[in-house]
């Protein structure tokens, strides 16, 4: 165990492609963690989806054994954290095992509203923060402005900021005595009972689950018998070890150490991010503080697109919940898209990886409905009911009042779109708290109803900022709001997949770009097919398909029997995937497709 | 006696029209001596298969059956003669271009025994002739028709309308010329474009457009009514005849009866028993004449229907005719009634009045006629 002095413990902060990722690198390879060989870009971001989208899903460490210039050795821990809102906690549990963090911030570009929502964390954490300029040698960098960017926009010292550029290994040895120098040593009492936070866990084929542990007190050794205080469980230590970032077991992690156990632990739902790890014979008489059970935030329908991959459907989430334990998912059945599963997510983006990661590691096409926020429908008995799936609202007789989640969003954005900003803001009954300038760039501040933010918002503001807005949110409580369940209906049957429920203000908007929406996609039918958007029993919208004019074979003779009938045949297949509405008959892909589009 | 329609293909065409999609092709040489001793050949092959039936229709279809020489179709429809016994009306149709070279066989055609010719006209406008790839005239149709007239106890012509540009008005001009000219039949299609013809790709490409939905059920609701005023009702989607004047042939497709296919290409259906096969003669001409050469035959395959096929199939058709399907022909080949075969699919579609039901038939309402194909998948598929 190395003495406490000799110990740095810190976070990167960094908007995506800032270059947190690529300065994790150089750390690692100038500390001779992995041979060049080795090394491949981006060594901690392990997942596909990790690498591809330069986001960080779990929490990683890996200790960097370093001789500072003064001669002496440190380890130095460095703790990945994701880099999302919609992992907020999680990366607070990971900021609470740092003292301090480093801030990149691209010199070319500057400050980005997702590094102001971590930096903010950090700040929060009591972290010394130690700016660092990335992509010093661009054309573009203009380090001094962007100093002062950091002056005017976080209020951070920037003077001493280190300038580098992690593609070319410049001033590495700059960040890591910055480190050294600048960064409180961790504290911590060898003698006092043991206390471990849990930062995060993982599920290893070989190793079971393996846990991250932020040691504060005692000492962590295999056989050791510990509890986990939120939870009561107790579990012997089976290994200790850090990662270098080759996992590596060593005899005991102490105070101020950074790195991980197992203990024949079978799934990572029994291990909860912020939970303090304690000896089950002489427990601490406090957890650390800081603990809260994960809560979805936006739920989804996940749907198998062929009937006959609800089975694999149901193992894979099995199999992705092993190793996240972050989302919920309980089966839910509709009419218009037959057997699924109502899945809660911790954000948008959260929910968007799953998905993704069930398209792609599990080979599943899925129809996710759209996303809808946890509601609070306070009924007039005086109770309360949570409500995350819209077809379960309550009858309006019952209810007294609904109340919905509220957001705080930074938006940064060039001077140019911020008018196009506002007004978008504005349409989603946004109300605005701060703008001010940084530059030729603002910085505005609203408070949104997440559900005006579920629907589209991101996609709305890419494109009205040219995609140079950047954007980030915390969850800001709850407000009553007037809500109302809207449904779709065909030819007088709600459709269940399509319901919503939308602010009274803006249900007319979107009631009317659903029927349209529908009407494209919906083919014409012997039927006349009525498309309504209605509010109870009020019709607020409404559009046509007429019924089909003509629509025969003009010659059928004898050479044509058989192909005719193989054609009809192949139609069954087509028919299976139609759902039926009274006499009318959508096909499933008008579904996915009206559910898959925006407000545009 | 169990009643039998016999088809000839005969394959070959001066040139390939960019609409068609049927076994045709073009060549430069033909040794007919050796195509018509292949014909024969597999029509005796075809005569020891159904021995006992009924002969009572042949038809001739292509390509051009009236590039064929008047001896050809002469020896053809007398080993028919030969093989079978022959209803006493057994009604002889070939299929013919409107050309001034074709005309000119007329009278031998006639005096080989075909009593009935369908004259490919396709349109009354040279324009529109031209646009089809046709290689005759309005003027050459003209005579081509006033001498089938003069020469065959029956004749009918085929027209092609919702043409690019065409408006009810124009068509309603057009048709009463066509009137003007008609005997008791005549089959009047709807401009189609199918996969693999030279118009699918022109198509693709937007060199021209078709009247849409509306616009094209337009055009059918107005020939309907015009050739209704004349005495000339739709007996089937695109077939008009004054009654008694159907042609014969077809009615077996569209009635489920047996019929025969003979040359490159041609399906047939035969009742055997209990079971009902459907066949299919090698496609590509010199394949078939090969087969035929070696073995006797060009079948290429012969196979069972199922019960739920055969059931299909005669709602598939049988619904094209105005008649419908009588429960009769529907129970003799299935076992079942229609209420037993449909179930509940039937319920919306009488409703919503686009198929009728009585003690004696099925029948499809002209408003299902007009979209039978989303009738039908409702029902079949």
């Amino acid at each position: 165990m190395t003495d406490l002095a000799h110990i740095r413990n810190f976070a990167i902060i960094a908007h995506i492609d800032h270059g947190k990722s690529t300065l994790a690198d150089r750390l690692i390879e100038r500390c001779g963690g992995l041979e060049a060989r080795e090394m491949r870009a981006q060594v901690l971001d392990s997942m596909d989806i990790e690498r591809e989208r330069g986001i960080t899903i779990k929490a990683q460490t890996v200790r960097l054994n370093y001789t500072a210039k003064n001669g002496e050795a440190y380890e130095l821990n460095l703790m990945d954290t994701p880099g999302h809102v919609d992992f907020a906690y999680e990366v607070s549990r990971s900021l609470a095992a740092c003292e301090g963090s480093l801030l990149v911030v691209d010199a070319s570009q500057g400050v980005e509203a997702q590094t102001l929502a971590n930096v903010y964390q950090a700040i929060d954490a009591g972290h010394e923060i130690v700016p660092v300029l990335n992509k010093i040698d661009l054309p573009a960098a203009e380090p001094q402005r962007v100093r002062e960017q950091i002056e005017e926009v976080i209020g951070l010292d920037a003077s001493g900021a280190v300038e580098i550029s992690a593609k070319t290994g410049l001033n590495i040895d700059g960040v890591l005595e910055a480190l050294v120098a600048r960064l409180p040593p961790p504290q911590g009492d060898e003698a006092a009972p043991l206390k471990a936070l849990l930062v995060d866990s993982w599920y290893d084929s070989y190793l079971g689950v393996v846990i991250l542990v932020r040691v504060k007190d005692g000492t962590l050794k295999p056989g050791l018998k510990v509890r986990f205080m939120a939870t009561g469980a107790a579990h012997a230590v089976e290994r200790v070890g850090v990662f270098t970032p080759k996992a590596v077991q060593i005899p005991a992690l102490g105070p101020g150490d950074i790195g991980f156990i197992t203990a024949g632990i079978k799934t990572v739902a029994d291990c909860k991010i912020g939970d303090t790890i304690t000896e089950d014979r002489r427990p601490a008489a406090q957890p650390l503080p800081g603990f809260k059970p994960l809560q979805p935030v936006v739920f989804c329908g996940l749907f198998p697109a062929d009937a006959a991959d609800y089975d694999h459907l149901r193992d894979s989430l099995a199999k992705l919940r092993l190793n996240d334990a972050s989302f919920e998912y309980e089966p839910e059945t509709s009419a218009a898209l037959g057997f699924g599963f109502r899945c809660g997510f911790l954000g948008l983006l959260h929910l968007e990886i799953i998905q993704e990661r069930l398209a792609r590691e599990f080979n599943l096409d899925l129809i996710p409905t759209a996303p809808s926020v946890v509601y609070h429908a306070h009924l007039t008995d005086g109770s309360m009911v949570t409500l995350h799936n819209p077809v379960d609202m309550p009858d309006p007789v019952k209810l007294d009042h609904m109340e919905e989640p509220w957001i705080k969003a930074t938006i940064l954005v060039p001077d140019e779109y911020l008018g196009s900003v506002l007004k978008l803001c504005e349409e989603r009954r946004g109300v605005q708290k701060d703008l001010t300038y940084a530059g030729r760039r603002a910085m505005v501040v609203y408070r949104l109803p997440l559900n005006e933010v579920v629907f589209d918002f991101y996609d709305r503001l890419k494109s009205v900022s040219r995609g140079y807005a950047s954007f980030d949110y915390q969850m800001d409580g709850y407000e009553p709001g007037d809500l109302v369940q809207m449904n779709i209906l065909v030819n007088g049957d709600p459709v269940d997949a399509l319901a919503t429920i939308v602010h009274r203000s803006q249900a007319e908007r979107r009631g009317r770009a659903m029927c349209e929406r529908l009407k494209e996609l919906i083919p014409r039918q012997l039927f006349l097919i009525a498309i309504q958007a209605a509010i109870g029993s009020r019709v607020i919208a409404r559009e046509t398909v007429k019924a089909l004019r003509k629509d025969v074979l003009a010659k059928c003779y004898g050479g044509d029997v058989t192909r005719k009938r193989k054609l009809l045949e192949k139609q069954k297949e087509g028919r299976k995937r139609m759902r039926q509405f009274g006499k009318v008959e959508i096909p499933q892909s008008a579904f996915i497709a009206a559910l898959k589009m925006g407000d545009e | 006696m169990s009643p039998l329609a016999v088809y000839v293909h005969w394959p070959f065409c001066k040139s390939k029209c960019p609409y068609c999609d049927f076994n045709s092709h073009v060549r430069e040489r033909i040794d007919e001596a050796r195509w018509r001793r292949a014909l024969l050949a597999e029509l005796a092959w075809w005569a020891e298969q159904t021995e006992g039936a009924t002969v009572t229709s042949v038809f001739f279809g292509g390509g051009t059956p009236s590039l064929m020489a008047p001896e050809t179709v002469a020896a053809i429809l007398e080993s028919v003669g030969r093989h079978w016994r022959h209803a006493s009306d057994c009604e002889v149709t070939l299929e013919a271009n409107p050309t001034s070279v074709e005309a000119a066989r007329f009278a031998a055609l006639r005096q080989a025994g075909v009593g009935r010719v369908s004259l490919g006209v396709q349109a009354l406008d040279d324009a529109a002739l031209k646009f089809l790839g046709r290689g005759h005239s309005a003027a050459e149709a003209r005579t081509a028709l006033d001498l089938a007239r003069a020469t065959f106890p029956r004749f009918s012509f085929d027209l092609i309308y919702a043409r690019p540009g065409q408006t009810v008005a124009s068509w309603e001009r057009e048709l009463a010329a066509a009137l003007a000219l008609a005997g008791d039949h005549l089959s009047l299609y709807q401009l189609t474009i199918e996969p693999g013809t030279a118009f699918a790709m022109s198509f693709a490409r937007g060199d021209f457009a078709l009247p849409d939905g509306d616009a094209a059920g337009a055009l059918y609701e107005a020939t309907q009514a015009v050739l209704e005023s004349v005495g000339l009702p739709a007996y089937e989607i695109s077939n008009h005849a004054r009654p008694g004047q159907e042609c014969r042939h077809n009615l077996a497709y569209w009635r489920g009866q047996d019929y025969l296919g003979v040359g490159p290409g041609a399906h047939g259906r035969l009742t055997s028993g209990p079971a009902r096969f459907a066949t299919r003669q090698r496609k590509a001409p010199e394949t078939w004449l090969a087969s035929v050469e070696s073995v006797g035959h060009g079948t290429e395959d012969m196979v069972r229907l199922a019960p739920e096929e055969r059931r299909s199939e005669l709602a598939m058709m049988g619904l094209r005719l105005a008649e419908g399907v009588p429960r009769d022909r529907f129970f003799a080949a299935t076992g079942l009634g229609f209420e037993d075969a449909f179930g509940a699919r039937l319920a919306p579609l009488l409703e919503g009045g686009f198929l009728e039901l009585d003690e004696r038939a099925l029948r499809a309402t002209p408003a299902g006629r007009q979209c039978l194909n989303a009738v039908l998948g409702r029902l079949l598929a």
